[in-house]
């Protein structure tokens, strides 16, 4: 019998077993971005910048050179690595509370400067890695470890939108946000990383794309449930869409 | 063993840093070793303003001198801030336009005095008091040559006020020739 | 061109050897009093090819820093004490993920805000590593501009050849205080094992790793192991200087700025028939401790004279403890230092 080879791992992506829980959408995300990288031939120059939180393992999942920053620093961090090395492609990989906590600061001046480089955002409303703390991006309503009666937005302040606040900054190019919940959205979450990694490589400045994801262990659900939540909860409160293309004028 | 150490205190705008820089520059290209240091921290709010110049052909120690052994004085508060701290029998330059010389102690200190401020303005640029109690204190301490000051100029006056160059130097020749030891 | 005397600041000799050094990036935040610093790089780097970038935040310069080393560029980032107590986070990750750095500190007075003026406060910090872990950083305290500019150059070798932070120690008098100097480029500027180790994307090789996470079975004791072992090695990098020691009774131990104004006092004494010398450490990590106990050997007895209420002197005492003790005398942050006050302190300790 002919055998037809139809689907393969990315090249640059590890032939591992990932550590992620069942249901979990991180290794969706990476896979995209082993896909996106190999296309447009970006692996053997890339540097990534790993984040503080369960996705500080990607390194050990691609082929590509990585260095792990402080929490929230990536953006300084890949400041730094790009600065020193401006021709090689770089871009950092970040979690909610990592990038709209205590990374704050870091990732609004590295927009805001402009720098030549991209950052992925997985969303998933919550501290994944320490257990389930109240995440920035925790729904009003939403029980965790640290809001165990439901956020409290009088208490606790509202989850923050970050593809909007960045689609502010003049120093942006392309701030996006997608979803891994369906076959459709996780196509247009490749065309999403596609875009921002080509703005960098034509040197076209910084991009941004946010990626609401599942955490079925922290959410206390089903992967098919917490897939569910996605459109349910996240979408309504944090709309898909594109906030700013440089190449679009602004939205 | 040539060494001086001098504090130059005056308003601000008088110019004592500059003439502190000049100062220190003039000794680097003799031969000293030298070091400037402007007032830092807390004393920076009291109105006036120093600097430090330490001129030594060795070794130079401490860049912060608080009993000098010779004192430029371009204003009154200054006399009343330093005079207490001059070592024994230390050059004492006093500009007698702004300053009241009575009140130096030539008993302890070896005094002069020079009207800076009408001599610059007899010169035709009264901004230039700085550089002629400068001249003042180059006769009452024989540490440097007024050609070793004239000389130092350019690296202190910005390139664009060059052309005053010349009229700097004579009111350093100004400042030497007219100081008057009481 | 090259040996035409300069007259600068503590600052800019600091700026110019990194610059001979072939440092390509800095990273900065303003605070007083090392505002020369990045003023300077933010002209002259540029005009290099390098790059300038004044940081969001004293954290944020701190970890640009690490990725600019971990791509094998030589870069730098100065600040003062409570900027640096900032930097403590990326330091402590350069330190466990091994990258090469340079860091000045031009130390003011504390603790908190304190003020602008010239401390020794901050010893403790940089000699101990400073934030969390189990490291070191190879410290350098000049006294001079020119210290301070060939001090700069070594220090980029130092950060290469063990890759490691490199922490340049000054204080308000050494940044401020103008000195002339002559500057010099060195010959050749060796970056070591750099191409085994950096970042630059694979290009074929294998891809690399630097990180400070180490979760498997005996990985972090490895790393710790390690770079114990690196610490270890430093006592052949040891400098010093000795000024007067070998007929002195006492000898005064003190580092930086306040090593060169005590050593006015001694002069002054020495002129009056005292026995008093200077032991000026150069490298405060790795501690001169060899020496040290040499001078204690020979029955001297020492005074550790600061800029802070006592901290180096807990250094002096291990080094010299088998043979004598140390005395203490400290200028207070807050007062400017001066010859005139340690000539008390010294005359107590030469009858003690």
């Amino acid at each position: 019998m002919e055998e037809k080879l139809v689907f393969t791992r990315p090249e640059c992506v590890v032939d591992r077993a990932t550590h992620y829980c069942p249901g979990c959408q991180h290794g969706v995300a990476h896979r995209l971005i082993g896909e996106v990288l190999d296309e447009m031939q970006l692996a053997d120059k890339s540097i990534l910048v790993s984040s503080i939180g369960c996705s500080v393992f990607l390194y050990n999942y691609l082929h590509i050179d990585a260095v792990e920053a402080p929490h929230g620093r990536a953006p300084a961090v890949a400041t730094g690595v790009k600065r020193a090395r401006p021709d090689n492609f770089v871009f950092t990989y970040q979690g909610d509370g990592d990038l709209a906590s205590i990374g704050m600061a870091e990732i609004m001046h590295c927009a805001n400067r402009g720098e030549n480089l991209s950052v992925i955002f997985v969303n998933n409303t919550v501290y994944g890695m320490t257990g389930g703390q109240m995440a920035p991006t925790t729904l009003e309503g939403q029980k965790t470890t640290t809001s165990p009666r439901g956020r409290d937005v009088l208490h606790d302040g509202n989850a923050i939108r970050m593809a909007e606040i960045i689609a502010q900054l003049e120093g942006t190019s392309y701030s996006t946000r997608v979803a891994l919940d369906t076959v459709l959205h996780i196509k247009q979450t490749k065309k999403a990383i596609k875009k921002a990694f080509t703005l960098q490589n034509e040197k076209k400045g910084f991009g941004f794309v946010e990626i609401l994801a599942t955490c079925p262990t922290n959410w206390k659900m089903s992967s098919l449930d917490a897939n569910e939540r996605i459109a349910k909860e996240l979408i309504p409160y944090f709309p898909l869409g594109t906030y700013k293309d440089i190449e679009q004028g602004a939205k | 063993m040539a060494y001086i150490d001098t504090i130059i205190a005056g308003f601000g705008g008088q110019g004592v840093m500059l003439i502190g820089n000049l100062l220190a520059y003039a000794g680097m290209h003799a031969g000293l070793n030298v070091t400037y240091i402007p007032v830092y921290g807390p004393e920076m709010r009291g109105g006036t303003s120093n600097c430090t110049v330490v001129l030594s052909d060795d070794e130079i120690g401490s860049p912060l001198i608080p009993c000098p052994k010779s004192l430029i004085i371009m204003n009154p508060p200054s006399l009343d801030k330093f005079q207490s701290q001059l070592e024994e029998n230390g050059h004492l330059i006093v500009n007698s336009s702004l300053v009241d010389a009575s009140k130096c102690d030539t008993k302890r200190f070896n005094v002069w005095t020079i009207d800076a401020n009408a001599i610059a303005d007899r010169l035709g640029n009264t901004r230039m008091a700085n550089m002629v109690a400068l001249g003042a204190f180059l006769k009452a301490t024989g540490i440097l040559t007024i050609e070793d000051a004239s000389k130092a100029l350019e690296f202190v006056i910005s390139a664009r006020y060059h052309n005053l160059i010349p009229a700097n130097t004579v009111a350093i020749e100004a400042g030497f020739n007219e100081a008057v030891k009481l | 061109m090259a040996n035409e005397r300069l007259f600068i600041k503590g600052n800019e000799a600091i700026s110019r050897g990194a610059l001979a050094a072939g440092c390509k990036c800095f990273f900065g935040y303003p605070i007083t009093p090392q505002n020369d610093i990045p003023e300077f790089f933010s002209e002259e780097m540029l005009k290099t090819g390098g790059d300038f970038v004044q940081a969001e935040s004293e954290i944020a310069a701190a970890n640009m820093l690490l990725g600019a080393g971990a791509a094998g560029i030589r870069a730098m980032s100065s600040s003062s004490s409570p900027g640096m107590s900032l930097k403590q986070e990326a330091i402590s990750y350069m330190a466990g993920s091994r990258v090469p750095a340079v860091l000045v500190n031009i130390v003011r007075g504390g603790p908190g805000l304190g003020d602008i003026g010239p401390s020794q406060g901050d010893y403790y910090q940089s000699t101990r590593g400073g934030g969390h872990g189990d490291y070191r950083l190879f410290v350098l305290a000049p006294s001079t501009a020119q210290e301070a500019y060939d001090l700069t150059i070594k220090a980029f070798d130092v950060a290469f050849k063990y890759r490691t932070p490199v922490m340049i120690q000054g204080d308000a008098i050494l940044g401020q205080m103008k000195e002339p100097i002559v500057p010099w480029i060195p010959e050749t500027l060796n970056n070591y094992d750099v191409d085994t180790w950096c970042l630059h994307g694979t290009k074929g090789r294998k891809e690399r790793l630097v990180k400070s996470l180490f979760l498997n079975d005996g990985e972090l004791a490895a790393q710790n192991l390690s770079l114990q072992a690196t610490y270890d090695s430093w006592t052949s990098e040891v400098m010093y200087e000795e000024f007067e020691c070998a007929d002195a009774e006492l000898i005064i131990v003190a580092f930086g700025s306040i090593a060169r104004i005590t050593k006015s006092t001694i002069r002054t004494l020495r002129a009056k028939g005292h026995k008093v010398g200077l032991f000026r450490p150069i490298t405060l990590y790795p501690f001169p401790n060899e020496a040290l106990e040499n001078l204690a050997k020979q029955g001297k007895k020492f005074l550790t004279i600061e800029h802070n209420l006592g901290q180096m002197v807990d250094d002096v005492r291990l080094a010299v403890r088998r043979h004598a003790d140390s005395d203490f005398f400290g200028f207070l942050p807050g007062n400017l230092p001066s010859p005139i006050d340690c000539e008390e302190p010294i005359l107590k300790a030469l009858k003690a």
